[in-house]
């Protein structure tokens, strides 16, 4: 699928933006509690007043969706931010120092790498405790290995390209030079790490609410609503269907919004 | 033995696909049996097109849109997937340019050099090594029996770029395609390899098709030049009617744009020199790992050299001879093993008080102005970069200095400032590179091979500038280059390297016309010249010629 990049732009951010939105909102107000039971309307077929149906407990599935709309997107949002922090920092010090400083990353980059990421946040998780910030911490560590990688091999070559001696013949210094030179050229693929990631949280997210080792309940997330779907398929379909189309939807928002981003960011594509 | 020409390509069009952009258009000229002909031409001008069209081997973005191809009384245009197979390697042959690359890395010498002969030909095995064998001893390989076990990475690349010669010429060809086949070797390493191209050819009666930008080595070795510019022929003849009377432009342009030498300036070398190395070594450190000690490689051995005040000084030498390393030790990006520095008489290293002062003084141009330039930055921000080190300089005399270096570079402010490097061509590049380097108004510079990455035109209008800049703000240059010509243009004295040493120095004029050490003689002798003659011809000559034996032992 190839958009012209302005149709991706529009489109990701109209995703991104009702996805935001909602969050935002479900912070604050939900059409019905998302919390309390109402075992007079169980498992409703969406109608005018229950827009997305209802739980096995009778709860509104559009106000827990917008209410984990917040703890989902806000949990993916910050194990991003935090792997890409650490793993860029790291990934910039270990690439333009090289020698010793980078061995020592790399060896417990790889380290980390060699379990998969899932089993080192189950891991991790039964250390930090099953709630909101174990699992950013928890899958901020298991995510990171890879941007570090990424940001390190990005740098390798950029260090020897020919402006970074220019700028340390102006007289620069090397920190200078990170922060001009090669952290900008880097952006680039962070930025397409940084998007699939997101993704690949929130469904990582969504895996470990359903092993039980989620956000614990009755508090809803995208995940563990569709973990809580499952015995009920058959008769109330909806329940699975509609935090799973939020979960897509706001992949291909983010997408979108992230190729979009990379062509307007990209020098190529600029000025001519 | 038929009298038609061997290749008679006639109105060639060639378009990009998705666009239909013409890149080759309306092409003719034919190649008789035996003859050597030179296609020249400048990049983008669809040389290299053009001779890969006649093997059908344009690449998939391009596509023919008109004309024929007749190989041989064949039209290659219509031919069958199998007569083209049939033709391509065993009628005719083709040497790239990159000989690092051209030869399969992973197979042995002998393997690739067989797998043509085990193609076209109904020879036994041991016939067939018996003709490799042949032919390796034909070409200068020592010891051709072992070299058929080994691997390409063995050898160097002008031995590479031989072993694709003698793979190319196993099949006894009737024409030779070589595109640009020793741009990317050494001046000495050129000549032996153009020589061995033309006497194998010779031997064997194959026709030539030489693509290069180079005009006087094209000169050298062909009998007729076709002169391409802007994927059209502006120019075809005998080689020394286009030489002697170029009748377009553009060929006298070429010509023109050939580096010539200058009146020699006077420099006072009594004062004190601007920058003063004694004794420099530096060591490549090997790569030795945690129980593994590597000694590394020295890559120069104790070097003494003097710049002196408004003096370019050239520094010349084959790939390898240290001299890059040199300069980027003088510039301070490369740690030197000992020796001493100094800058206008104070002794500098990296932590003394001078240094600082230094870094502000001596500046340097790279030689490729695609990867010295930051993509992410405007011109502005470029050059901008380079001033923010300057102590005693506010936003406004900030931006008045980038106008200024800008229009002396000859681009203007209002036009390209805001540009970004991939918007402007690799001359105008280079010019920003420049620009960005004398904008602190140094008091020295390292140029590292500035114009190597240029076209002929380009470079010449590069040099004129560089030259004119250098003259008005006086700055001293510690000048690089592989380039004997563009040397002679620009160089006050010159300094020869040859493995990590200085082997010969001395003003310009005395090192190119009286040589006194082997390795400068022989990298004159590389060098074609073109020459006029005293009955309105043309000649071209090897720069040195070592003299008459006879009189030598006078």
């Amino acid at each position: 699928m190839k958009f012209k990049p302005n149709t991706n732009l529009l489109l990701g951010a109209v995703l991104c933006g009702t996805i935001l939105l909602a969050a935002l909102v479900g912070a604050f107000w939900t059409p019905f509690d998302p919390m309390r039971p109402d075992f007079a309307h169980r498992l409703l077929a969406p109608d005018s007043i229950y827009w997305l149906g209802t739980d096995e407990f009778g709860r509104d599935a559009l106000s827990r969706i917008m209410y984990g709309a917040t703890t989902s997107v806000g949990i993916s949002f910050m194990t991003v931010a935090i792997a890409m922090f650490a793993g860029t920092l790291l990934g910039l010090i270990a690439g333009y120092a090289r020698g010793w400083v980078d061995r020592i990353l790399m060896c417990f980059t790889d380290a980390l790498l060699a379990f998969p990421g899932m089993l080192l946040a189950l891991g991790l998780l039964a250390v930090l405790g099953a709630n909101k910030y174990g699992i950013v911490a928890a899958l901020g560590i298991a995510y990171m290995p890879s941007v570090l990688r990424l940001v390190r091999g990005t740098v390798l070559p950029l260090r020897e390209r020919e402006f970074v001696h220019a700028s340390r013949v102006m007289g620069n210094s090397e920190i200078f030079i990170v922060f001009r030179h090669i952290l900008p050229n880097c952006f680039g693929p962070m930025m397409v790490l940084a998007t699939s990631m997101f993704g690949w949280v929130l469904l990582a997210e969504s895996s470990l609410s359903f092993l039980g080792l989620g956000v614990p309940p009755p508090a809803p997330t995208w995940g563990n609503m569709l973990a809580g779907s499952r015995p009920f398929m058959t008769q109330a379909a909806w329940l699975g269907i509609f935090p799973g189309l939020c979960i897509s939807m706001t992949l291909l928002g983010i997408n979108l919004l992230g190729d979009a981003l990379q062509d307007k960011l990209d020098p190529y594509s600029r000025g001519k | 033995m038929n009298r038609a020409p061997l290749l008679d390509v006639s109105g060639l069009q060639l378009e990009t696909r998705q666009s239909a952009k013409r890149v080759v258009d309306d092409v003719s000229f034919t190649v008789d049996r035996g003859e050597i002909v030179g296609i020249v031409g400048e990049s983008g001008s669809g040389k290299s097109l053009t001779a890969r069209a006649v093997m059908r081997l344009e690449p998939p973005a391009i596509r023919r849109a008109g004309g024929s191809i007749l190989f041989d009384g064949q039209d290659v245009t219509v031919m069958p997937g199998k007569a083209l197979r049939q033709m391509r390697g065993a009628k005719v042959g083709m040497v790239f340019q990159e000989p690092m690359t051209s030869l399969n890395p992973s197979m042995t010498i002998g393997r690739q050099l067989d797998e043509g002969l085990a193609l076209h030909s109904k020879l036994t095995t041991v016939q067939r090594r018996a003709l490799t064998l042949q032919m390796l001893t034909r070409i200068g390989i020592q010891n051709p029996e072992k070299s058929l076990t080994v691997y390409p990475h063995h050898f160097s690349g002008g031995m590479r770029q031989r072993i694709m010669l003698a793979a190319v010429m196993l099949m006894r060809p009737a024409l030779l395609i070589a595109d640009e086949p020793t741009t990317a070797l050494d001046a000495i390493v050129q000549r032996d390899v153009l020589e061995l191209m033309v006497e194998l050819t010779r031997e064997q009666g194959t026709a030539v098709l030489l693509i290069s930008h180079d005009l006087p080595m094209v000169a050298r070795y062909t009998n007729r030049i076709i002169v391409m510019e802007h994927g059209r022929i502006v120019e075809q003849g005998a080689t020394v009617d286009v030489i002697a009377r170029p009748a377009h432009p553009y060929t006298r342009k070429l010509l023109a744009s050939l580096p010539n030498r200058g009146p020699a300036r006077t420099i006072d070398r009594k004062v004190t020199p601007v920058v003063r190395a004694r004794d420099i070594v530096v060591d490549y450190p090997g790569r030795g790992g945690l129980f593994r000690k590597d000694t590394g490689l020295r890559a120069l051995h104790g070097i003494d050299l003097d710049i002196h005040p408004r003096e370019v000084l050239a520094l010349v030498g084959g790939s390898g001879s240290g001299k890059t390393t040199l300069g980027w030790t003088i510039a301070g990006l490369l740690k030197k093993t000992s020796g001493q520095l100094a800058f206008a008489g104070e002794p500098i290293h990296r932590s003394s008080a001078g240094w600082r002062q230094y870094r502000q003084d001596c500046q340097m141009v790279f030689q490729d102005p695609y990867s010295s330039l930051d993509p992410r930055m405007t011109i502005r921000q470029l050059l901008a970069e380079s001033l923010r080190t300057l102590p005693q300089m506010d936003d406004r005399a900030r931006n008045r200095r980038i106008d200024e270096v800008l229009d002396e570079v000859g681009l203007p402010a209002q036009e390209y400032a805001d540009r970004h490097p991939h918007a402007l061509s690799g001359g105008q590049r280079q010019r920003i590179a420049i620009g960005r380097a004398l904008s602190r108004r140094p008091k020295f510079v390292v140029a590292d091979e500035p114009v190597s990455a240029l076209d002929v035109t380009v470079r010449a209008q590069i040099l004129t500038l560089f030259s004119d800049l250098q003259r008005h703000y006086g700055f001293s240059c510690l000048f690089i280059s592989h380039d004997l010509a563009v040397v002679e243009q620009v160089a006050d004295r010159v300094a020869v390297m040859q493995s990590g040493r200085i082997v010969e120095e001395g003003t310009r004029d005395a090192v190119f016309d009286h040589p006194q050490h082997d390795y400068t003689r022989k990298l004159l002798s590389a060098i074609p010249l073109l020459e006029a003659t005293a009955t309105g011809g043309v000649q071209t000559r090897w720069r040195f010629q070592p003299a008459d034996p006879a009189r030598d032992t006078e």
